[in-house]
């Protein structure tokens, strides 16, 4: 059974929709990667899947158990974490206060993931007492995902966690990226480097107007020479 | 969501059912009113009402043209009885005949020059004083002006109130007084609007409650301009008294004068609504990002929609209090010229004309008769109350009319849940 | 020196007392806009609404705080703060709560507490009456007087029982609020979505919980301010309408949304007040024959009449607005 199974979803805002059916299958263990031009719905298709906006057709299914237009406070009791492109932190609370929001519906578990993800991201462990707002962008990045990892979801959806960042941190985030989902976490993202998201990425859907253009495994989709001359600028 | 169908219908020429049917039934209840209480009371309520009207009309455009949320409309109407007052009312020969004109005229002076100084103290760092110096001589100069100033004002103005009563006024006709009352309330409207007008509405509504408190108070305890608690009276009217042709008649004459001024202004108001200049304001409204990234001037254009609501409620409140024929600056109640004020308008229908007249005289009938209903309805109460043996409170009048607050209170809160367009609402049109 | 007593009692003391109520209330109306954005004009009522319950509670049994050794109404307090609390999580139920959900516009939530203003205000004089009450109903007010150990100091320093009640209170709920906000889990929840409301639902805090905490804590605070001012001087309908501009115009200075601020610009508004209308003529007279006849002659150097004091807040208000609309801490969104 895979983890978290998409059919046929159709949404989007006021009356206008911008998915018009897409399908979404990902493992326990894999990465999945969306990509595609701008407006085809990448992050749409993510806040679908997170509860953010309600879909009119089409069935979110994860384990096998519907899930879609439930409020995003269920899907994080779930499993589910989420990580939006902007404003993914409080900016007047402290680096450690914004990572125990993320474990705020499992208070017990404070300390325990503090130590962990303290260990995943040192440079967190020195700015601790510092207000998330004064932090550089790739170090924000850091504590959006920390928060996120504090619940210990079991899949974590990003919304182009590398977006406006240099290209030192941007390999960093990558990095990190796989290392969450060697831990066990099951991964969708969506991105814009599409090249080095399909590089990890165990399975690359890419979407166009509101539909999958094509599916299948990132390596598959790198060497396929249509995809590479549509999507990925040669 | 809510349905963007019934927004885009494009309504052309249709029959107004709905606005023959509800301007029937407030027809209905005016003639009630005449037939119960008798004519003379009933045209006064009726030229009440239209200066009501004429209030409301200036509300409107601030909330329903422009979104903008005036808290304090009394403030702005007082400011235009003042005016009314102090332009109609004869000449005060014990004021005049004296040298205290002068000497009012001299601490006026003292007033501007000071006010000059403490200008001319803030431009010094164009002479090379470091600002932070500047600002300090700015500010210690403005204490210490003030002081003097306030000082010798209050010196002459005791003076006034001892020897002369008040200043009494200029004796023009009245139209002056209303005129200027109009230009008043702007001036202030211009003054709060360049505060507030680029910060998010809820300051407007800070500031505007504020201002009105403070022109109050001014005005309550100014008693050599106003005599404050004493009170005016009377003041002449435009048209003939009742002293010289009776009440019905002279009120009638008087209803005309301000059911002319609404229809002037209902016919411009209306012009400019479908001008450029009103679908500038209303796109503004509407989606003021867009607005803007089409160059428009926003902040300008609201601060002239804010600065002609107030002129309209100047007005507005100089007919009132001339009608009334008695200034007294303890008679301007937030409740009713503001608050009322505010239920006429959202129930009317916000950004229409005609809405907005129909919500004014609606709810000004009820309200007038809303008094002897709860004093009636209370004194049924304290007779059943008696039968039982319950010891009724003895000022019960006094609290019987608090019910209306509390009827004001959740009208607003009902209609701007239930039906936040109004009765009539504004009819958005659009060109395909 | 009896004319420093005469400024200790009529600046210290008096500007101390406004500031504790204006800070008290400017608490509540900065978080409310913190967490639902909008300035809540019905904060005033629900401080009259406080104090009335006191009053009720007081009347039905005026000797109860004489068996604890304090005024009835001071023992009342906690379940008045209860009640108010409830009144407001119940006014958020019925009419701004279907407004949200509407999506409406900040200032239709302005308007609508605005109603609520007046319905509390129709309730409160329709079963109050109209006139003022004393909360000290069976209690007598105590009234301190510590006379300075100076020669020559005639005039004592003057402070009641209710004064020092409102002093010990206000520092209590400022520690107890900055423990609530900084250590517990709901306090930075509550920050949290003042921070970034959609991160907060992302993060599964439920907001609804947030948004009644919030009514609970400003409505009990609401009872604090409104019991102690009543207790100060007397119970009066229309406590709320001297209230409100000043705590607006402290929420303001303070930084919209910034708890602490909202104390700071308490105590600014509280004391730009009292030093408006304290006549300074009063402190030149011990240098009467020093200073030029001119100065001395002036008999009234007060900036304003205590019948203009509302001008003060109104005049802050404008020039934090023109100068720095963010507040002396910078507060959020504008």
């Amino acid at each position: 059974m895979p983890l978290l199974e998409a059919r046929d979803i159709h949404g989007g805002y006021g009356g206008m929709n911008i998915l018009n059916g897409v399908d979404m299958a990902i493992e326990a263990d894999e990465i999945g990667v969306i990509v595609g031009p701008n407006g085809a719905g990448k992050s749409t298709m993510l806040k679908a899947i997170f509860g953010l906006l309600t879909i009119n057709q089409g069935e979110i299914l994860l384990r096998g158990e519907p899930i879609h237009n439930l409020p995003p406070n269920k899907l994080v009791q779930k499993g589910m974490g989420f990580i939006p492109q902007e404003h993914n932190v409080f900016p007047s609370l402290t680096v450690q206060e914004n990572l125990e929001m993320g474990a705020y519906l499992k208070p017990d578990n404070v300390k325990r993931m503090l130590d962990n993800v303290y260990d995943f991201f040192p440079p967190l462990y020195e700015k601790r007492r510092q207000p998330a707002g004064e932090l550089s962008g790739g170090q924000r990045q850091m504590v959006a995902m920390g928060r996120a990892l504090m619940a210990e979801p079991s899949l974590l959806l990003l919304d182009e966690p590398t977006a406006g960042l240099s290209p030192l941190y941007m390999s960093e985030i990558f990095e990190r990226v796989k290392k969450i989902n060697d831990a066990g976490v099951g991964i969708l993202m969506v991105e814009q480097n599409a090249k080095q998201a399909l590089a990890i990425a165990d399975k690359g859907f890419v979407l166009a107007a509101g539909q999958n253009r094509f599916t299948d495994t990132g390596a598959a989709l790198l060497a396929d020479p249509e995809v590479a001359k549509s999507f990925l600028g040669g | 969501m809510n349905t963007p169908q019934t927004d885009s219908v494009p309504a052309p020429r249709r029959f107004p059912l709905r606005e023959v049917v509800l301007f029937a039934a407030l027809l209905v209840a005016v003639l009630g009113v005449y037939a119960m209480m008798g004519a003379a009371y009933s045209t006064r309520m009726l030229v009440e009402a239209a200066c009501y009207a004429i209030l409301a009309l200036g509300l409107t455009i601030q909330w329903g043209y422009a979104g903008q949320f005036n808290a304090g409309v009394m403030g702005f109407v007082a400011l235009g009885g003042f005016s009314a007052m102090f332009f109609s009312v004869p000449v005060n020969p014990d004021f005049w005949e004296t040298e205290l004109p002068g000497e009012l005229g001299r601490v006026l002076l003292y007033m501007v020059a000071a006010v000059l100084v403490v200008f001319g103290a803030t431009r010094l760092d164009r002479l090379g004083v470091p600002k932070k110096l500047r600002t300090v001589i700015a500010v210690i100069l403005a204490v210490v002006l003030y002081l003097v100033v306030i000082n010798a004002f209050r010196g002459v103005t005791d003076q006034i109130e001892s020897r002369a009563g008040f200043i009494g006024g200029l004796g023009l006709p009245v139209g002056v007084g209303w005129v200027v009352g109009g230009a008043l309330a702007g001036g202030v409207g211009y003054f709060i609007g360049r505060v507030c007008l680029g910060l998010r509405s809820d300051y407007l509504a800070i500031a505007t409650l504020g201002i009105a408190e403070i022109i109050k108070a001014f005005l309550k305890n100014s008693d050599w301009l106003t005599r404050g608690t004493a009170t005016v009276s009377p003041l002449p009217w435009p048209v003939p008294g009742p002293a010289e042709i009776g009440f019905t008649l002279a009120r009638a004459l008087y209803l005309s004068v301000t059911a002319m001024m609404i229809a002037v202004i209902f016919f411009l108001l209306t012009r400019a609504y479908h001008a450029p200049w009103g679908r500038m304001i209303r796109a503004i409204r509407d989606n003021e990002i867009s607005a803007a990234a089409m160059g428009k001037d926003i902040n300008k254009r609201r601060l002239e929609i804010f600065v002609l609501g107030c002129i309209l409620m100047g007005i507005g409140g100089a007919a009132l209090t001339s009608f009334n024929s008695m200034f007294d600056p303890q008679g301007y109640l937030p409740l009713n010229h503001t608050f009322l004020v505010l239920v006429m308008v959202i129930l009317g229908g916000p950004g229409n004309n005609l809405g907005t007249i129909f919500g004014a005289v609606a709810v000004y009938i009820i309200w007038i008769m809303s008094a002897p209903m709860a004093l009636y309805l209370m004194d049924m109460a304290m007779t059943l109350g008696a039968g039982l043996g319950w010891e009724t409170p003895t000022n019960m009048d006094s609290r019987a009319l608090q019910a209306r607050v509390f009827v004001i209170g959740l009208l607003i809160s009902l209609v701007l849940r239930y039906a936040p367009k109004g009765l009539l609402p504004e009819t958005v049109k659009h060109h395909d | 020196m009896n004319e420093l007593v005469f400024f200790i009692n009529n600046v210290v003391i008096a500007g101390s007392v406004s500031g504790s109520i204006y800070a008290i209330g400017a608490v509540g109306v900065t978080l409310i806009f913190s967490i639902m954005r909008f300035a809540h004009f019905a904060h005033g009522d629900m401080m009259t609404f406080g104090a009335f319950m006191v009053l009720l509670l007081t009347t039905l049994f005026p000797g109860a705080g004489a068996a604890f050794g304090v005024p009835t109404a001071i023992l009342m307090l906690p379940l008045a703060m209860a009640l108010t609390a409830l009144l407001a999580v119940g006014v958020d139920r019925a009419f701004y709560k279907p407004l949200r959900a509407h999506g409406v516009k900040p200032i239709v939530l302005v308007i609508a507490s605005l109603g609520v203003t007046l319905m509390l205000q129709g309730l409160i004089r329709l079963f109050a009456g109209t006139g003022g009450q004393s909360l000290y109903i069976d209690d007598r007010k105590e009234i301190f007087r510590l006379a300075l150990p100076f020669e020559g100091v005639r005039a004592p320093v003057v402070i009641t029982e209710p004064q020092l009640y409102l002093f010990v209170i206000t520092l209590v709920a400022v520690v107890g609020l900055h423990l609530f906000l900084s250590r517990s889990r709901l306090g930075k929840a509550m920050r949290a979505m003042s921070d970034n409301p959609d991160l907060a639902q992302a993060s599964g805090i439920n907001t609804n919980t947030i948004v009644a905490v919030t009514w609970v804590i400003a409505g009990g605070l609401a009872a604090i301010a409104g019991t102690l001012l009543s207790l100060d001087v007397t119970f009066k309908p229309d406590l709320s309408f001297f209230l409100l501009l000043p705590i607006f115009a402290a929420t303001i200075v303070g930084g919209v949304g910034h708890p602490y601020g909202a104390v700071a610009g308490g105590f600014v508004v509280g004391f730009a007040e009292t030093l408006a209308v304290f006549n300074w003529s009063v402190l030149l007279r011990p240098f009467r024959d020093s200073l030029p006849e001119w100065m001395t002659q002036a008999g009234n150097l007060a900036f304003v009449g205590t019948e203009y004091k509302i001008v003060v807040p109104f005049f802050i208000l404008v020039v934090i607005l023109v100068w720095r609309p963010t507040g002396i801490f910078k507060g959020k969104v504008i």
